[in-house]
């Protein structure tokens, strides 16, 4: 319960007095005392989670003849030529770096440019502008992506923005409404007295946010940071849309378009889906404790 | 303390008033207008096309509501909004109740909860569109098999295939992979319930069933409201997992608004009429949202 203190500070004000009960016995309680059947119950049900997983893994694993019976047996033979096969098909060094670029770049230019928008207006809420612009971009969180997919795809076509750096730039501003939810909520909760002691000693406002406040959020540039990866990495329609050359497409977006291909050739398709998969599912083994605390983080404001 | 504090005051409101504004300006300028230029300038002129029979490319004329008129005598469009309402609900209350079920059997005193909670989460790092093409293979080919070995009718053929069954496959899959990320949020909730509360609760002989209704519901109603929001609100944009199960079919069986827009407006020199048909969606997503959040919300003031 490392997230302890943090998910703390921000609860707002509506189960404050509740919201800290004593962890140290709780803690000590489960660990004694444990439930063995709704355990059973619990590894039985995220077998509906794994067994699709395993089910992926293993077909990519066979050649096409051994597909036959439930599909569910182990491979008695392994066939890694089907990765090497959806490499080569798929090109996907090429797709891996597109996604690659296009993740980190949203990624980074998120939290840089939405935590300082979302500063911005949560320090001047009293002033009409910038509480118009607050309840302008919410506004946004209602206007879903396919009803104005038309029209942007022909403005980022006339703008030459039909490219991994206008998709990354839209990753960037249609984030925007979400996370400064997110961030005006935890922004409030930091004294402005920090910041005035900063600028009383002479430091502009930029500084100041950069040195003081933006160190400070911390907690939720991680939150915003696996939100936006995840949605950038795994995105298919904005993608479809708005990339024009066939060079530059992401991952999700080659598997669309190597359907046909693929065709029966099943163990290929599914090679080349685990390998889509792969990066991200990676990195979430390693920080799965980190990227749920993140998660969770975001939803308790 | 006392001393420098005062003399601050009149500092502060200064820096407030005066030299502050400009950078923080400079802060939202760039954002607000690529914000304009990205979302709502294509939001406007996209309105403006609603009413013309604009193709996507060529020459166009003022057609008035006429596209708006023809939504509604149009079997296609109507049969799509059907389905997604039909497909969104059922969704949604499906997710909700597995990922209230699944939350609370992870915040009990069970083993590996750390793990677990780590397992049911990975549909969430998973791309929509290809566990949709995972799940497709399994229900064309492994399903039947099972389905014909028990000897259920029904089952014995893929159900994608079945005009009938179709999407409720696209229910299932959607389902298991929405239920990830609902689970988080509860878990979230269900750790702000204090203990102590349940401590008193099992005192006075209140059952499992009782401490639920009266305890953890109540309480955790905030996170019930933005699961529900969220979930309709996302399920009702489907078009990633319906590419990828169905395609729309059989025939234009399960094709969601999304899909109609995308492919009357790029593939069916539709624009304009695509757009009105989007903002027909638009309206109705708002209206749904605001009558989920209000309902919603005055059940949570009931509970307290």
């Amino acid at each position: 319960m490392s997230t302890q203190p943090i998910t703390k500070q921000s609860v707002s004000g509506e189960q404050d007095s509740g919201s800290t009960p004593p962890h140290g016995p709780v803690e000590k309680r489960r660990i004694s005392n444990v439930n063995v059947p709704l355990t059973a119950l619990v590894a039985v049900l995220s077998l509906t989670v794994l067994i699709p997983l395993y089910f992926t893994v293993v077909t990519a694993l066979k050649s096409s003849d051994q597909l036959g019976g439930t599909g569910f047996e182990l491979p008695t033979s392994i066939h890694p030529e089907n990765f090497t096969k959806a490499w080569e098909l798929t090109n996907f060094p090429n797709a891996l770096l597109v996604s690659g670029i296009v993740t980190a770049s949203a990624v980074v230019l998120t939290i840089i440019t939405n935590s300082m928008v979302a500063y911005a207006i949560a320090r001047n809420m009293n002033r009409p502008f910038f509480k118009a612009l607050y309840y302008f971009f919410i506004a946004a969180l209602f206007v879903p992506f396919p009803i104005i997919m038309l029209p942007v795809t022909k403005e980022t076509a006339l703008l030459g923005l039909d490219n991994p750096v206008g998709l990354f730039l839209l990753y960037t501003v249609y984030g925007l409404s979400f996370n400064i939810f997110v961030y005006t909520a935890f922004i409030k909760s930091i004294p402005p007295e920090l910041e005035e002691a900063a600028i009383m000693d002479g430091a502009s406002h930029w500084t100041t946010f950069w040195k003081v406040i933006f160190p400070l959020l911390t907690p939720m540039n991680a939150t915003v940071g696996i939100l936006t990866c995840l949605w950038a990495w795994n995105d298919f329609l904005l993608p479809l849309v708005i990339l024009s050359d066939p060079t530059t497409r992401t991952l999700p977006l080659v598997q669309y378009v190597f359907q046909s291909q693929f065709n029966t050739d099943y163990s290929t398709a599914f090679a080349s889906y685990l390998m889509a998969m792969a990066p991200l599912l990676l990195v979430y083994l390693f920080a799965q404790r980190w990227v749920i605390s993140g998660v969770m983080r975001g939803s308790i404001k | 303390m006392g001393a420098p504090r005062l003399a601050a005051g009149p500092a502060r409101n200064k820096l407030r008033s005066e030299t502050v504004n400009r950078t923080f300006y400079w802060m939202v300028i760039p954002a607000l207008l690529l914000f304009v230029v990205l979302h709502t300038i294509p939001a406007l002129t996209g309105i403006f096309y609603s009413f013309t029979n604009y193709a996507g490319y060529g020459e166009w004329n003022f057609v008035g509501f006429g596209n708006y008129v023809n939504l509604f005598r149009d079997d296609r469009i109507l049969s799509s909004y059907a389905f997604t309402f039909l497909f969104a609900t059922t969704t949604t209350i499906v997710v909700n109740v597995g990922a209230l079920f699944i939350a609370l059997l992870l915040n009990a005193k069970i083993k590996f909860q750390t793990a677990f909670r780590g397992i049911f989460f990975i549909p969430n790092v998973l791309s929509v569109l290809i566990v949709g093409y995972v799940f497709n293979y399994l229900l064309s080919n492994n399903l039947p098999l099972i389905g014909q070995a028990l000897g259920i009718e029904w089952l014995s053929s893929s159900i994608l295939t079945n005009p009938d069954l179709a999407w409720l496959g696209i229910v299932g899959v959607t389902a298991w992979q929405s239920i990830a990320f609902s689970v988080i949020i509860y878990l979230a909730g269900l750790q702000t319930v204090p203990a102590e509360l349940y401590e008193a609760a099992s005192l006075d002989g209140a059952s499992h069933w009782r401490q639920f209704t009266s305890i953890t519901f109540p309480m955790i109603s905030a996170f019930f409201t933005i699961n529900m929001v969220l979930a309709l609100k996302g399920l009702l944009q489907a078009f990633d997992q319906i590419v990828a199960l169905t395609g729309g079919g059989p025939g234009t069986s399960t094709e969601s608004v999304a899909m109609v827009i995308y492919r009357g407006g790029f593939q069916g020199g539709e624009y304009g009429y695509q757009m009105a048909n989007s903002v027909v969606y638009l309206i109705v997503i708002v209206v749904l949202s605001l009558l989920q959040m209000r309902t919603l919300q005055r059940k949570e003031a009931d509970f307290s």
